[in-house]
């Protein structure tokens, strides 16, 4: 699962959900994996405003990655200067900058393989396995 | 504003002005129906331009093409005259062009010599340019409308061909035949791309399927651009078992893998195991701000619980205090299963549109199959939700059944009274039985018991010695 994802997904307990400390969740013991991707200007542009950018750069802190800049970029941010002053229309001519670059490795590049995502409220884990996630609720918490 | 004839395609009729009036709002472009016959191939459209025109159809699954209409008519005399009037003033831009011209007849037809002689009767238009099969500069076609077993024509078009739609290419490159990873309850893959198309997919949106099974809907809207994630209740279905629903194939097939045979895995976040109605997805009430919506868009066939009962998360009596117990004691050991209990489609439908008035952006769609019946008994009514708008119906009919397609739009906070989203917080049928809590399924199988008896009546009748026919096709069961 790509690290995007995680701006997302919360604790699946129903009473879990209402307190802030459900989201993120935080991976633990992961095992991560850089799957190229290519680059996706219009789909940076259009999440941007939909990331929790606080809430991101936290999990980029305990996964040992690269910091996140403490502000979030605006959509100029992710073009090179150079076109952005031409005002080239065209989708297909746009340059992305380092901080598209960097975004696109963090967001949709780098994928948690095996551990597990932990609630940050009940500390219910969810074990992660061949990349993919198990939300399924024990008995006991449904 | 210039008029031009749609060719559709003559499947899934119900469908095909629902696509083309989506396909023009995601390319934002003005289009108006002129003529449009459930029972026939064309379609005369007002739109804006030639690259409208082309932006229009390039993606559509269910159109063939799109011409400029240079004339139409109920004879031949009337064609031509219709054509003088029309698109003389154009004819000199094509007049050293090469050129191809082809006649068409929908129901009825033409030999090749009649065929000659119809395109000699356009001489006057008097193109100059060689003629040529493959490729040319400008193609013009004729086509012939009939009526079943009559040997004249009812009504004739003529048209310059502007673009040709995605549909043979997308129809055969998503064949499930060909595809490395399959189900039983794989959606067929033109449905699966005339979906993503009625829902909005577009390049740069995020699109997530809640019920993934093998991932045909996300895999439909990769193909359109969007960026796609999944779920579902069997973690099997997306890791792969091994196998596939295909004999005789073996190997490891999973949902990713169908994504890397598409080149379509830079637009694959990933999918995880969830039931819906315990969603790991934020969807805290909108009022918290961190919760405005994040999804473009939510396509989906849920379960109906045909076959086996629909279950979510959770057990059919309370737990008692032991038993809670032994969950806890037990749910880290490799194999565990979680309890589920029978669960009621309507209550799952309501679940949905809950969910997706809590996860789409405003103006987002969520499209979902759902059954219906053509007997008037079985008749599911169509769920809805103060903050979703209906914007379409389809309906795919089958011998003993029929699906709808039902798309919404997530209505604008301005448009949603306030205090509405408190007043649709329903209690939910509770219920111990899958058959008593889905009505399509008791009927179904009740249906099912009646055919078994006519079966039998019939081998009586017809004094065969033995009953060897548990002839009752599962084909039916299965669609
Ligand atoms: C009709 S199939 C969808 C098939 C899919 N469109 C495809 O092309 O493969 C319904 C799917 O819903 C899943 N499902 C059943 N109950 C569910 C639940 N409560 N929550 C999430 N998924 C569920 C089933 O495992 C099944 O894969
Ligand atoms: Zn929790």
């Amino acid at each position: 699962m790509k690290l995007l994802t995680l701006n997302f997904l919360t604790c699946a307990i129903k009473t879990c959900k209402t307190n802030p400390a459900s989201f993120p969740l935080h991976p633990r013991d992961a095992e991560l994996e850089i799957v190229e991707a290519d680059m996706n200007l219009p789909f940076l542009r259009n999440i941007l405003p939909r990331l929790m950018w606080e809430e991101l750069r936290g999990i980029c802190g305990e996964l040992g990655l690269p910091e996140l800049p403490a502000t979030p970029p605006t959509p100029a941010d992710l073009v090179e200067a150079s076109n952005a002053v031409h005002g080239s229309a065209e989708a297909d001519e746009e340059e992305p900058s380092q901080t598209a670059k960097d975004l696109h490795r963090i967001l949709l590049e780098t994928c948690i393989q095996e551990g597990k995502l932990v609630c940050g409220a009940c500390e219910h884990e969810y074990a992660v396995k061949e990349g993919v996630a198990n939300f399924l609720l024990p008995g006991h918490l449904v | 504003m210039p008029e031009y004839l749609v060719r559709f395609a003559q499947a899934h009729e119900s469908f095909r002005k629902v696509e083309l009036q989506a396909l023009a709002d995601i390319a934002g472009v003005t289009l108006q129906i002129i003529t449009y016959e459930e029972d026939s191939p064309y379609c005369i459209v007002d739109l804006p331009s030639d690259t409208a025109a082309r932006k229009v159809i390039a993606r559509s699954i269910l159109a063939q093409g799109i011409y400029e209409l240079w004339g139409q008519g109920s004879t031949y005399t009337a064609l031509h005259d219709s054509v003088h009037t029309i698109s003389a003033s154009k004819w000199s831009q094509y007049e050293t062009a090469s050129f191809r011209f082809t006649v068409e007849g929908y129901r009825g037809g033409n030999s090749t010599d009649e065929q000659r002689d119809i395109i000699d009767s356009f001489a006057y238009m008097a193109f100059k340019g060689p003629p040529r099969m493959r490729d040319p500069d400008v193609a013009f076609r004729v086509f012939e409308d009939y009526d079943l077993d009559v040997k004249e024509p009812k009504y004739l078009y003529f048209g310059r061909l502007i673009a040709e739609s995605c549909r043979n290419e997308a129809k055969r490159r998503f064949d499930l035949k060909k595809r490395l990873y399959i189900s039983t309850t794989s959606m067929d893959a033109e449905l699966t791309l005339l979906t993503a198309n009625i829902a909005h997919v577009a390049p740069g949106k995020l699109f997530y399927d809640p019920f993934m099974g093998t991932g045909g809907f996300p895999i439909a809207c990769a193909h359109f651009g969007a960026v796609v994630f999944g779920s579902d209740i069997d973690g099997r279905t997306i890791r792969g078992t091994g196998g596939s629903a295909r004999r005789g194939q073996t190997g490891k097939y999973d949902v990713v893998g169908n994504f890397k045979q598409y080149d379509l895995e830079s637009s694959y976040l990933g999918a995880f195991v969830s039931d819906l109605t315990n969603t790991p997805l934020r969807i805290l009430p909108p009022d918290k701000d961190s919760t405005k919506g994040y999804l473009d868009g939510i396509v989906c066939d849920p379960p109906y619980g045909i076959r086996e009962g629909l279950k979510v998360l959770g057990s059919r009596q309370e737990l008692l205090e032991t038993e809670r117990q032994s969950h806890q004691d037990q749910y880290k050991i490799p194999g565990y299963i979680p309890p589920k209990k029978p669960y009621s489609f309507t209550a799952l439908l309501d679940d949905i549109l809950a969910f997706a008035v809590a996860t789409l952006v405003e103006d987002g769609r969520i499209s979902l199959w759902m059954p219906t019946a053509n007997d008037e008994d079985i008749e599911l009514i169509i769920p809805s939700h103060p903050c979703l708008e209906l914007s379409s119906v389809c309906v795919q009919a089958f011998n003993k059944w029929s699906r709808r397609l039902l798309t919404y739009r997530r209505r604008r906070a301005s448009e949603v009274p306030e205090g509405t989203l408190e007043a649709v917080k329903k209690e939910y049928e509770k219920g111990t039985r899958a058959s008593d809590l889905n009505d399509f399924r008791r009927k179904y199988f009740q249906g099912f018991r009646e055919l078994e008896s006519m079966k039998k009546e019939f081998v009586r009748m017809k004094m065969e010695p033995k009953t060897n026919g548990d002839v009752a096709s599962e084909a039916d069961v299965k669609t």
